[in-house]
C-alpha cells in the first residue's frame, strides 16, 4: 500500500494524475438534481468508445475496393459479406457498429433535446453548445461516409445524391463535386477516400471536439433541470456549491445504471432486429452497388431524413436546386445560433411561459413529421406537409428572439428543487 | 527607447515572417488538395464509346456506359415523337434554352437530324443524379399523372421527363436531361462522347 502511494506521488510529481482525477471526477461538483435527461451525455461517450473499438476491428477485415472479384461482386461488398458470414463473431462486431451508429444519433438527439428544454446553451455555456453542434456535424459526416463503405445500392446512390448537393453550388459546384468524388461519378476513388476520412480523419476531429466539449463544460459547470447556477450559493468555508455533489461517486453510479438499461435496449435491437425494419440498415443495401440502376426508392437513414425533407420541400429556383441545398444547410447552421436567439430571462422550461412551450412542441412535432416524410417517396400532398413543417422548423428559430422576450416567465427558485 | 514602446523593426520582421510562413503553409497544402482530383487514369477512362444499334427496335432503349455514367439510346416511334408536341405546355424548358446539349441537338426532338428518331441522353436526373426509370409507353399511372405521353420517372424525388428528356413542370429537376456529344459512324453505329468523327 505504501509502495503504491509512493508510486502515485512519483507520478504526480511528473504528471497531474491525482489533480486531473479530482478536477474532473471526485471534486467536480455537479448539481444534485439531475434527472433522466442527464443520462445521454455519458451514454454518447459510451457509444463513441463502442464505435471506435468495433470500427478498428472491422477495418481488420474490410477492404475498400470497388473493383469486381472473380465472382463478379465488388470486393468491398464481398468483404462485408465475408465479415458477416466467415469471420468468427464478425456478425456481432458489424451489427454492434451498425446498430451503434443509429443509437449514437438516438442518444445525441435526446442529449440535444435536453439542452433545449433546460436552456443548457444559454450564457455561460454557449461554447459547450457550439462544440456540441460541431460534434453533431462531424457525426453526420462520419455516418454518411461510413454508409458508403458496404458499397451496396443505397451506399452508392445515397452518396451520389449527397455529393451532387455540392454540385448544385453555382459556378464552381461541378468542379467541387468532381474533386470530392475524385472521379466523374461515385467510384473506387470515392470509396477509398471516404474510407480514409471515416476511419482516420473524422474520428480524430470527433475526439478533439469531445475533449473541448468536456473541458468547456467542466470550466463553467453543469446546468440542471432548474436552469439556475449552483455556483451562486457556495458553502462559505469549503467554497463547494451547496447544491453540488461530487461527480464521482454520485453520478458515476447513476450513469452505470443508465448504461445497464441502455445496453439492454441496445442488445435487444442488435440481437433481434439489427435492421430495425429497414430504418437502421436498408434492404436495398444488401444488393451490390450498380451505377446503372437507381433503386426505386431512395432515402437516407432515419437520422438524416428531416433535413432531406427540407431539401425536397424547396422547389428549384432560377434553373437550380441550390435553394433547397441552402435551406438544408441553414437548418443545421441555425442550431449554432440558438444561444443568441433565445432572449428568455430563464433557462429551464420549468419556469418558461406557454409561448415557448407551444413553440417547442410545434418544433418537435414538425421535426418528427419531417423525419417521417423523408423516409417516403414524394407526392404533392406530402410535399405540401413538408413545406409547412419546414416553415415551422425555421420559424421556431427565427421568431425566437420575439416570443421568448414576450413570454410570461415564472420566478426561478433560489436553490435547486428536489 | 522606453520599455513600453513597440520595436517596429521587430514587429515588422515578425509580420513578414508570419506572412511568409503562411504562404508556405498554403503552398504545402496544395499537393494534398490537388491529390484528391481525378487521377490521370480516371481522366483517361473518359474516352468515347461506340454503340451498335442494329438490334435496337423501334420503341426500345439500350443503356451504355460512358465516363461511368449511364447513357441511354432510345429508338423513338412516330407516335412517341408526335407525343412530344402535345406536352409542350407542361414543360419547364420546352425549347431546351437553359439545358445542356450539343448545338445539333438543340431542336424540337433534341436529336441529331441525321437520325432524329434516335434519342441519346445522359441517364442521370439533373436534380441529384439518380437514374430515372423507364415509362416509355403512353400509359398513365400514379407516378406519371394523367395524359402521359411516354418518358421517364425519377424514383428519388419524382421528377418527370418526356421522350426528349425534357423535364415536366413541378419536378424538382431544374433542367432537361443532358444530351452528350455523339455522332453516327454509320447507320448502325453511334459514337458517344465525340462528335467530330461523324461519317
Amino acid at each position: 500500500m505504501e509502495m503504491l502511494k509512493q508510486l502515485l506521488g512519483w507520478v504526480d510529481d511528473r504528471f497531474p494524475l491525482t489533480a486531473t482525477w479530482k478536477q474532473h471526477l471526485s471534486e467536480y461538483y455537479a448539481p444534485k438534481n439531475f434527472n433522466f435527461w442527464y443520462f445521454f451525455g455519458s451514454l454518447a461517450l459510451l457509444v463513441l468508445v463502442l464505435q471506435l473499438v468495433t470500427g478498428i476491428f472491422l477495418t481488420i477485415h474490410y477492404k475498400p475496393d470497388a473493383s469486381l472479384n472473380a465472382a463478379g461482386v465488388p470486393v468491398a461488398f464481398a468483404s462485408v459479406e465475408y465479415i458477416m458470414r466467415d469471420v468468427d463473431w464478425g456478425w456481432l462486431i458489424r451489427y454492434l457498429h451498425a446498430t451503434g451508429a443509429s443509437m449514437f444519433f438516438v442518444v445525441v438527439y435526446l442529449h440535444m433535446f435536453r439542452g433545449m428544454i433546460y436552456g443548457s446553451y444559454q450564457k455561460p455555456r454557449e461554447l459547450i453548445w457550439i462544440f456540441g453542434c460541431f460534434i453533431y456535424v462531424a457525426l453526420m459526416a462520419e455516418a454518411f461516409m461510413g454508409y458508403l463503405l458496404p458499397w451496396g445500392q443505397m451506399s452508392f446512390w445515397g452518396a451520389q445524391v449527397i455529393v451532387n448537393l455540392f454540385s448544385a453550388i453555382p459556378f464552381v459546384g461541378e468542379e467541387i463535386g468532381i474533386w470530392i468524388r475524385g472521379d466523374y461519378v461515385i467510384s473506387d476513388a470515392t470509396l477509398n477516400r471516404f474510407f480514409a476520412f471515416h476511419v482516420a480523419a473524422v474520428p480524430l476531429v470527433l475526439l478533439g471536439l469531445v475533449v473541448m466539449h468536456l473541458v468547456a463544460l467542466h470550466e463553467v459547470g453543469s446546468n440542471n433541470p432548474d436552469g439556475i447556477e449552483i455556483k451562486k450559493k457556495k458553502d462559505p468555508e469549503t467554497h463547494i456549491p451547496l447544491d453540488g455533489i461530487p461527480f464521482h461517486p454520485y453520478y458515476t453510479v447513476k450513469d452505470i445504471l443508465g448504461v445497464a438499461v441502455f445496453l439492454i435496449v441496445f442488445s435487444v435491437i442488435m440481437f433481434f432486429t439489427p435492421e430495425m425494419g429497414g430504418y437502421f440498415l436498408e434492404a436495398n443495401n444488401f444488393v451490390p452497388a450498380d451505377p446503372f440502376k437507381t433503386p426505386t426508392h431512395i432515402a437516407p437513414l432515419w437520422y438524416f431524413t428531416a433535413f432531406y425533407s427540407i431539401l425536397r420541400a424547396v422547389p428549384p429556383m432560377f434553373d437550380s436546386q441550390f435553394p433547397g441545398v441552402i435551406a438544408m444547410g441553414m437548418a443545421i447552421v441555425v442550431l449554432f445560433l440558438l444561444p443568441w436567439l433565445d432572449k428568455s430571462p430563464v433557462k429551464s422550461i420549468r419556469y418558461r411561459g406557454p409561448m415557448y412551450k407551444w413553440a417547442l412542441t410545434l418544433f418537435i412535432v414538425s421535426f418528427f413529421i419531417l423525419s417521417y416524410l423523408g423516409t417516403l417517396s414524394t407526392t404533392s400532398g406530402r410535399t405540401l406537409v413538408a413545406q409547412i413543417c419546414s416553415v415551422i422548423y425555421f420559424a421556431f428559430f427565427i421568431l425566437m428572439p420575439w416570443y421568448t422576450r414576450m413570454d410570461k416567465t415564472k420566478p426561478e427558485p433560489e436553490r435547486v428543487t428536489a | 527607447m522606453s520599455k513600453n514602446e513597440v520595436n517596429r523593426t521587430r514587429r515588422n520582421l515578425i509580420l513578414a515572417t508570419s506572412a511568409f510562413g503562411g504562404a508556405g503553409m498554403a503552398a504545402a497544402a496544395w499537393p494534398f488538395l490537388a491529390s484528391m482530383s481525378p487521377s490521370d487514369k480516371a481522366r483517361g477512362l473518359g474516352a468515347p464509346v461506340e454503340v451498335d444499334i442494329s438490334a435496337l427496335e423501334p420503341g426500345a432503349k439500350v443503356v451504355v456506359k460512358w465516363r461511368g455514367q449511364p447513357v441511354w439510346v432510345v429508338y423513338r416511334t412516330k407516335e412517341m415523337m408526335d407525343g412530344l408536341a402535345k406536352v409542350k405546355d407542361k414543360l419547364i424548358d420546352p425549347d431546351s434554352k437553359s439545358s445542356k446539349q450539343p448545338a445539333y441537338a438543340k431542336n424540337a426532338l433534341r436529336a441529331n437530324e441525321k437520325r432524329p428518331e434516335i434519342l441519346v441522353l445522359v441517364g442521370l436526373c439533373t436534380h441529384l443524379g439518380c437514374s430515372p426509370s423507364d415509362k416509355l409507353k403512353a400509359v398513365s399511372d400514379s407516378e406519371t399523372g394523367a395524359d402521359w405521353q411516354g418518358g421517364f420517372y425519377c424514383p428519388c424525388h419524382g421528377s418527370l421527363f418526356d421522350l426528349a428528356g425534357r423535364v415536366y413542370k413541378g419536378s424538382p429537376a431544374p433542367i432537361n436531361l443532358p444530351v452528350p456529344p455523339y455522332a453516327f459512324l454509320s447507320d448502325k453505329r453511334i459514337l458517344i462522347g465525340d462528335e467530330s468523327k461523324g461519317a
